[in-house]
């Protein structure tokens, strides 16, 4: 007894804050919904909260069907948790996911269609691979340009953001719009598709996502590549006198990190959405930001977050259905799991957490991406 | 006997009784401690590394808050909230990093949060810049109100804070290490300061570890070890030993028996070295050095005179300008820090947590951060995958072999002290085939116990055969460790003294005015 409490403890103290957040954010959320009840056509309803809830967790796990729901829309977090984590290990906060998940599914869509009528084990393979090519090409820019230049990656990607979503509306309209139909879209990937495992959507896609948590892991914790990433994003200065290149290895994080984003958007469009057309949704983006920071950049943290919030994604619908209360009430318990991360003194002081404190490099990164000017690792004097 | 305690015969004006702190990670960083501090009295507070000092000042000054005991000023208790409390209540404190901002004047710093104002609103810097340069009088020293701090020495800095605290009405002064960044002249002006004060009615607490200084300055010396006192002193009744072996706890030889070097062929050959600094200013310029084989060369100079670029260029953390570097006749001026570290280079930085370790990772991978992608740390893929078993070996071995005091190998860095953090990059640079050591302030803020380890330790090193370039500030550290002292003035080597000859007078002159004579 004593002895797994003993084997727990490190896990814990890292995941206390995170967990607590969660069930604060649903407490806090919880008042919003009663107070709102007053000025519906439902009435004063204390008791409302629990009932939402109550079909959140069926509409997200109810059902063999609810739980498919909540793992498709958990993979391309996965995916896109994975590079905002792996960029924070080194100090980097790519806040371009977005873009280069729009980027991803774009190639995935292009490349997709044209195998459309090839094998899938040829067409698939081919149309993931060029939407991580084309995601971390577009990762590549913001590292490459921080580590020449000094450029900050949070700017940088924030720009390359719009550029990405209006140079893909451009492409769409005027390079590769198929024929045939009354909006400028894609042509369908057809044979490109992942395969679907099991009930109506469960696509290959989750797998290989949970693959990708586990080979991110593998590189951070056991690789040499992964010490360095680790290092510079800890201590660029003890990364340079140990004779790591901090430029070297900013601008191959951001790559990579790049790539994983391209995953999260090759994955949703061949195993969910089928073809680009502008203004696809990319607030994957950003919700894989929330997701790495819940999940402390750590790759296991990552895979709860991620099916917690694809959880929240794929129970909604049902709770306003039965329950009318808005899916916008997600975003609210979204919104504050974040804001109690980052404040985590109320989490601390309201749970009383002994634990002493992690240093949370992640959160300093991001908080000091906003106008501190932290020069970047290893720039050239 | 060290519970005998010696009182002061005035008034106290402040009084510690009792007063114990636990940190949440259990250590007993001060142990029912009593202290007081009489009326125009110099009480040095003397201890290693982590014995309680800081913490003691730090609940002083309001920035700690005890677990239990009480706090007098005048006879009367008070609580201290923080430093506001603390600077009401006539309490200054003179931290060892200075709190200046660098590109106000020295009044605006002095003013700082008490501006001088009329009408209101607008700032009175001229009535302030008057009454600074009053009390900079009163003191006996001169300071120019207008200058701005980024331009002053550090010793003129720190006039600067303590002209801060006196402004405030500082009655109670607290020094933090005050003379760990002072060339011997600037800590004997300094003294004379502290002098001046003291007649003008200010009681004084000197936090230090350097014997030598307590002994002249203190009226009284007050030792800590591990959170609690274990002795109090006059200075004309003890001396260094006497105090050293209260501090450590056991008996510790001072002065390091160098024994004989054996100089053997030139390895480290630099000439015509020029850099810059990180603003481009040019701080090395046209330094030209040479180490033997089994020889130990100590660079003097007030910090800030080239030392850490040259340095800096030797490892192949800074390009220079110009210049060339050599390894036993092999040119290494455009190899990368890793090339370098393969020709047998190992260098322990001046300051450790900013390049040495990091942190937040556990001892292991401290252990193996200069060499963790070499077999064994290092193998399959290609040297891509890490090897546990390895590293983890190699740390339990060094922490044996160091005396490394840590409760295992899976602490991070951060938990370890001063000391034995320090032991970790030397444990880690010390490696076998060593051919060229370059060591840089090997133990700033280090206690005497672990001092004396270091030093050994680079002798034996010496007496190998390595050659080794030492950096200190410490000028103390720089002639007692070396077989040959060079002084660097201003980007360049302006005296070359045998162990013999260099007397610490003529060093220290060299040191602070680039000249021999004055």
């Amino acid at each position: 007894m004593k002895d797994w409490r003993a084997r727990l403890a490190p896990t814990w103290s890292k995941a206390s804050v995170p967990v607590y957040s969660i069930v604060l954010a649903f407490a806090v959320a919880a008042v919003v919904v009663i107070v709102s009840s007053a000025f519906t056509e439902t009435g004063f309803d204390p008791l409302l909260p629990f009932a939402a809830y109550a079909r959140l967790l069926a509409g997200s796990f109810g059902s063999g069907n609810a739980i498919a729901n909540t793992l498709v829309s958990a993979a391309p977090l996965m995916f896109g948790g994975l590079a905002v984590g792996l960029g924070l290990k080194a100090g980097l906060f790519n806040i371009g996911v977005a873009g280069q998940f729009l980027v991803g599914a774009f190639a995935a869509a292009v490349a997709g269609a044209s195998f459309a009528t090839a094998p899938t084990i040829v067409g698939m393979p081919l149309a993931m691979l060029a939407g991580a090519l084309a995601g971390g090409a577009y990762g590549f820019i913001p590292g490459y340009l921080k580590a020449r230049t000094g450029a900050h990656e949070v700017v940088t990607t924030i720009m390359l953001n719009n550029a990405a979503a209006l140079l893909l509306t451009w492409a769409v309209n005027d390079l590769v719009r198929a024929p045939g139909f009354s909006f400028p879209r894609t042509a369908d990937i057809g044979q490109s598709a992942l395969p679907i495992l099991a009930g109506r959507n469960l696509h290959l896609g989750i797998v290989f996502a949970v693959a990708a948590i586990f080979v991110i892991r593998w590189i951070l914790d056991r690789t040499v590549l992964g010490f360095e990433i680790r290092t510079v994003g800890t201590n660029p200065n003890a990364a340079r006198y140990a004779g790591m290149r901090p430029i070297f290895i900013t601008a191959l994080t951001m790559t990579i990190s790049g790539l994983l984003a391209g995953l999260a958007g090759a994955i949703q469009m061949l195993g969910v959405i089928g073809f680009y057309a502008p203004g696809i949704t990319a607030s994957v983006g950003f919700d894989s930001i929330a997701v790495a920071l819940l999940g402390r950049s750590d790759p296991i943290g990552i895979l709860f977050a991620a099916l917690l919030f694809g959880a929240f994604r794929a129970g909604a619908p049902l709770m306003q259905i039965e329950t009318s209360v808005p899916i916008e009430v997600i975003d609210i318990i979204q919104a504050l799991v974040i804001l109690f991360l980052a404040a985590d003194l109320i989490v601390r002081k309201v749970f009383r957490v002994r634990a002493p404190k992690v240093e949370i490099t992640e959160m300093a990164t991001v908080t000091g991406s906003w106008g501190t000017g932290t020069p970047p690792p290893g720039s050239a004097r | 006997m060290s519970d005998e305690v010696v009182t002061s015969h005035k008034t106290p004006v402040l009084e510690m009784r009792d007063v114990s702190k636990r940190f949440p990670t259990g250590t007993l960083a001060s142990d029912a401690i009593d202290l007081d501090l009489g009326e125009r009295e110099i009480h040095a507070l003397l201890g290693e590394n982590g014995a309680g000092k800081s913490t003691l000042m730090n609940i002083l000054y309001g920035l700690v808050e005890p677990d239990s005991g009480e706090i007098r000023i005048d006879g009367a208790t008070v609580t201290i909230q923080g430093p506001a409390d603390a600077i009401a209540r006539g309490i200054g404190m003179v931290h060892q990093h200075f709190m200046l901002v660098p590109v106000l004047s020295v009044a605006e710093n002095v003013v700082l949060g008490q501006e001088i104002t009329r009408g209101g609103q607008i700032l009175d810097l001229g009535a302030a810049e008057r009454r600074i340069h009053d009390l900079a009088e009163r003191l006996g020293f001169k300071i120019d109100p207008h200058a701005r701090v980024d331009q002053l020495s550090l010793g003129q800095q720190q006039r600067v804070e303590i002209l801060k605290a006196i402004y405030r009405g500082a009655r109670i002064l607290v020094l933090d290490e005050p003379t760990a960044v002072l060339t011997p002249q600037e800590t004997r002006e300094i003294f004379g300061v502290l002098r001046r004060l003291r007649e003008d009615g200010t009681s004084i607490i000197f936090i230090s570890h350097k014997l030598d200084e307590v002994l002249e300055i203190a009226d009284r010396i007050t030792v800590i070890r591990r959170g609690k006192v274990v002795g109090s002193r006059k200075p004309a009744e003890t001396n260094e030993s006497e105090l050293a072996e209260l501090m450590v706890g056991r008996a510790v030889s001072l002065r390091v028996d160098r024994g004989q070097s054996r100089p053997g062929e030139v390895v480290l050959e630099i000439a015509g070295l020029r850099a810059t600094d990180d603003r481009r200013r040019e701080v090395c310029r046209g330094v030209d050095l040479t180490v033997r084989a089994g020889e130990i060369v100590g660079i003097a100079g007030v910090g800030g005179n080239g030392q850490d670029e040259l340095v800096e260029c030797i490892v192949g953390m800074r390009k220079p300008i110009g210049g060339t570097i050599g390894i036993a006749g092999r040119d290494l001026t455009h190899l990368n820090v890793d090339a370098r570290r393969d020709l047998g280079i190992a260098y322990v930085p001046a300051d450790r947590q900013r390049f040495g370790l990091v942190l937040p990772f556990r001892l292991p991978d401290n252990f193996v951060l200069t060499r963790y992608a070499e077999a064994p740390y290092a193998a399959g893929f290609g040297g891509f995958v890490r090897q546990d078993r390895p590293i983890r070996e190699e740390a339990s071995r060094l922490v044996k072999e160091f005396d490394v005091r840590t409760p295992s190998v899976d602490v991070t860095a951060a938990t370890l002290s001063g000391g034995n953090q320090q032991k970790v990059v030397v444990a880690r640079e010390f490696r076998h085939d060593l051919k060229v050591l370059i060591i840089d302030q090997p133990t700033r803020g280090l206690d005497v116990g672990s001092v004396e380890f270091i030093h050994k330790q680079v002798i034996e090193r010496r007496n190998a055969g390595v050659a080794v370039l030492l950096v200190s500030a410490e000028l103390d550290e720089v002639l007692d460790l070396s077989d040959r002292v060079l002084v660097m003035f201003r980007g360049q080597i302006v005296g070359s003294f045998a162990a013999a000859e260099a007397q610490r007078e003529k060093v220290g002159l060299l040191m602070a005015t680039g000249q021999a004579r004055a």
